[in-house]
């Protein structure tokens, strides 16, 4: 008798843990919808498709904000004097150890072409500011010099460089 | 059934816990330890099924918001949005339509069985008004949801509920200016019941928890409708009840998903895929289904503050029943006079949500008139002279008695099962243009019908070319965008493709940084355009009428289906009405109208369309676009692969849908059986 009502037992508990399982495993997936409606949408996403900027109405010495994926995207045309003072740093002394060279398409030195978000906390510096005639950040003062590298204050790391690509002289897509 | 809790936890954290907030102690007395009737059987699930669909409507109904734009220009595109853009929108939405539906169907069983069971009677009169008082805050938030989506439904259904409160003598009109906030129905109105559809389910939530407490105090009724006299009386809450509410609740699943997965519109009316537009009413107004019979009680009385009360009324006199029927027997199984009565009833409800499909004319206004009489006649007099003059016949002892002395009353099961099925088949879309005098479209065969219907491809690359050649000469299509093109279950073009395709429009943008527009080519995120500059050239166009737009013509297009064939829809998941009239249309131009027939200037006469007299002229001829896949090139083949093109338009998640239903129904029939299983292994041990 015990032998059987064991069996009965162990029968039933594998009723049990199988039904808790499956209406687990059924509640899980239920989840999954209600997070992945976070992500963006298919608009946005058609919508963060790479854009075309004109550089030829960039003065030396201007530089402007357009804006790709929500994110201000700065563009400089450096002046000699500039080019001159990113290059002539010591790399290895920087905080964010990078050249000059690699923040800027060969053959197109005089275009810095960075995310204007800084580093730091995520907001957005002031060009032509701070010690370095880079970019100064108001919110914690960060200072990033020429290159859109990090010179002082709280920011880990240098201005990103978004993915573009010269099609013309004159002309950039980013994206 | 209440007092201290007799929790007692070992762990020392829930000690420390209990000893300040004895939540688990609550918990445990309530859903654990809680005494419930041994003989309680499935229609008292639906109090279990209630909360799971409140849950469910809260959760999809608060991540809808976050997609959702409460603007009167906005809220349309809105909608259409979530449904084509954000990731598993479209199964997000229909959860919340078809769930409110689901809704009232589990809460009409609900308010029937406390009928029939008597759960309304002495100690439970609080727990029964607290009930109506929660079904009316449904009513009202099942309203102002059904405003939002703005189309032409939740326009004129917003304006004639709001009219309703301009029956009432000196005030009225000024009362529905305040609840519009204008001087017609308008952004103002959408915004506030935006904000009261997203409170009020937290409102019911709130005197949900009291209508439990009310319960717990008084204890549940049950079946036999006599108290719990002994321990042998009662199961314990878990697992006995639990189980067997998981159980009832997997097969409502079951249900609810047949529904959304696979005839997701079954339930709406066409007209509310057609935006808001407040120069033109839809030819009958008809509500959700689950307010058909209230509606007929309001059209039954023909003067309008009179009708308004009365159709107030017929949801107040719920709340007077506790005394209306003063009867001691509590079931009606023991009432066999009050039993044919309560059936007869349940028949009055159905025959009154029919009548409020039907448009109010002739033998319908006479039949209306005399089931209000009888709905109300039901409350006013039948009861409360049965309860005194019938004699019941003798109550069990107890509970256990009950229980061992059980005979199925399979009939009245299989009754109940069928008005609810009738009730559910009140669809009110279909039925509601009896006056169209159209022709019945023939039904086509599509490959996308059925379970397991897919789109064409081909087919769907063929009805683009029809729609870019020739509708697209006076038509939008501005909610499909070029990349959806490119979108899989879609015409399956590749991206290149619909960037060349895009390239080909020229899309009026700017202003740019002089401040002047500009054109430049289209990209794939553009949209199909239209070839007017606005409404009003269109208009100047087209002899006066403006092509409507034809993103959504599939869904909001219907034709009556009738009875009993509405019904069969709902297990033949037919849902291709609108591409069998759009198929119908553009095959159903005849150049000589019929004898007799006016065709008035500037139209054409259409078989199909309402009236006949059509304004757009036959467009397709033979021969007309070059097919390069050997399709026959005749206007019929036009029509079809075009009407399968614009399906695909209308719901281009349509595939995603039905794999992912298939998966889900599965896995549902799965875990139902696991449940019943467990079911009957747990309540072994009960007898």
């Amino acid at each position: 008798m015990t032998t059987s009502s064991s069996a009965g037992q162990s029968r039933r508990d594998f009723l049990f843990v199988a039904t808790g399982a499956v209406a687990a495993v059924g509640a899980a997936a239920a989840a999954w919808p209600l997070v992945a409606q976070l992500n963006p949408d298919a608009s946005t996403v058609a919508a963060g498709a790479p854009i075309e900027v004109d550089l030829s109405p960039i003065a030396e010495g201007q530089d402007i904000k357009v804006f790709w994926r929500g994110k201000p995207i700065f563009i400089s045309h450096r002046t000699k004097k500039q080019i001159e003072e990113a290059r002539n740093v010591n790399v290895a002394s920087l905080p964010d150890p990078q050249p000059d060279s690699a923040r800027v398409k060969e053959g197109h030195d005089q275009w810095l072409v960075v995310i204007g978000i800084c580093t730091h906390l995520g907001c957005v510096p002031i060009a032509h500011e701070g010690a370095y005639d880079g970019f100064f950040c108001p919110c914690h003062g960060s200072v990033y010099d020429t290159s859109g590298r990090i010179r002082q204050g709280p920011a880990p790391s240098n201005l990103p460089v978004p993915p573009y690509a010269f099609i013309s002289d004159s002309k950039i897509k980013i994206g | 059934m209440s007092g201290p809790s007799t929790f007692q936890p070992k762990n020392p954290v829930l000690k420390w816990i209990e000893r300040r907030l004895p939540i688990f102690g609550l918990v445990h007395s309530s859903f654990v330890a809680y005494p419930t009737p041994r003989n309680l059987n499935y229609w008292w699930t639906f109090g279990g099924i209630l909360s799971f669909m409140l849950g469910v409507q809260i959760v999809t109904g608060v991540i809808l918001a976050m997609h959702y734009t409460p603007h009167a220009d906005l809220a349309f595109n809105s909608v259409e949005a979530i449904v084509r853009d954000v990731d598993y929108g479209w199964l997000l939405r229909y959860l919340h339509s078809n769930g409110a539906s689901m809704f009232f169907i589990a809460v009409y069983i609900h308010m029937l069985r406390g009928l029939y069971y008597g759960s309304y009677k002495e100690p439970r009169e609080i727990l029964w008004i607290l009930g109506v008082i929660i079904y009316l805050l449904m009513m009202a938030t099942g309203f102002m949801g059904y405003v939002l989506p703005w189309g032409q439904m939740s326009f004129w259904g917003a304006t004639v509920i709001t009219n309703l409160f301009s029956a009432i003598p000196y005030f009225g009109e000024s009362i529905v200016t305040l609840l519009w906030g204008g001087y017609s129905v308008g952004n103002p109105t959408l915004n506030r019941f935006f904000s009261l559809h997203y409170l009020l389910p937290f409102v019911i939530a709130g005197v949900v928890v009291l209508h439990v407490w009310a319960l717990h105090v008084a204890g549940q009724n049950n079946p036999a409708g006599v108290e719990p006299k002994s321990s042998k009386d009662t199961v314990p809450f878990t697992p006995y009840a639990t189980i067997k509410d998981g159980f009832g609740l997997a097969c409502f699943i079951l249900f609810y998903f047949w529904f959304v997965f696979y005839i997701p519109n079954y339930l709406g009316d066409p007209d509310n895929y057609i935006p808001a537009n407040p120069g033109v009413t839809p030819p009958h107004i008809v509500p959700e289904w689950y307010y058909l019979p209230f509606y007929a009680i309001l059209r039954s009385i023909p003067d309008k503050l009179a009708g308004v009360v009365a159709m107030f009324s017929a949801i107040l006199v719920l709340a007077f029943l506790p005394w209306l029927d003063s009867a001691k027997t509590r079931s009606m199984r023991y009432r066999p006079l009050a039993k044919q009565c309560f059936w007869i009833f349940v028949g009055v409800c159905l025959g009154l949500g029919y009548l409020g499909a039907k448009p109010p004319e002739g033998v319908y206004v006479i039949a209306g008139r005399i089931l209000t009489a009888c709905y109300f006649a039901y409350f006013l007099i039948v009861l409360p002279i049965l309860s005194r003059i019938e004699k019941p016949r003798a109550v069990p002892n107890s509970i256990a008695d009950d229980v061992l002395g059980k005979k199925k009353s399979v009939v009245a099961s299989a009754l109940a099962v069928i008005g609810v099925a009738g009730l559910l088949a009140l669809d009110s879309g279909s039925t509601a243009r009896a006056s169209d005098h159209g022709s019945t479209p023939p039904s086509m065969s599509w490959s996308f019908a059925g379970p397991f219907g897919k789109f064409d491809q081909g087919q769907l690359q063929r009805g683009y070319k029809v729609y870019k050649e020739v509708c697209a000469a006076c038509h939008s299509m501005n909610l499909v965008h070029y990349r959806n093109l490119t979108d899989p279950g879609g015409p399956g073009l590749s991206i290149a493709q619909a960037e060349a395709l895009a390239a080909e429009i020229q899309v009026k943008d700017g202003p740019n940084d002089a401040g002047d527009m500009f054109e430049r080519p289209g990209r794939i995120a553009d949209k199909f355009p239209s070839p007017f500059p606005n409404e009003n050239a269109a208009r100047a166009a087209n002899g006066g009428a403006a092509p409507p737009d034809l993103s959504l013509m599939a869904k909001a297009r219907g034709y009556e289906r009738g009875f009993p064939q509405f019904i069969f829809d709902a297990f033949t998941q037919f849902q291709e009405k609108g591409p069998n009239y759009i198929h119908a249309l553009l095959t159903g131009f005849e150049d000589t109208p019929p004898e007799g027939f006016k065709l008035p200037d500037g139209s054409t006469y259409n078989r199909y369309f309402p009236g006949h007299a059509m304004k757009m002229p036959n467009v397709l001829s033979d021969d007309q676009v070059t097919y390069d896949d050997g399709a026959p090139q005749n206007v019929d083949q036009y029509a079809k692969d075009v009407a399968a093109f614009l399906m695909w338009a209308a719901e281009p998640k349509l595939e995603e849908r039905k794999r992912l239903g298939f998966q889900v129904m599965i896995f549902m029939v799965i875990l139902a059986g696991l449940l019943y299983f467990t079911k009957r292994a747990v309540w072994a041990d009960a007898h």
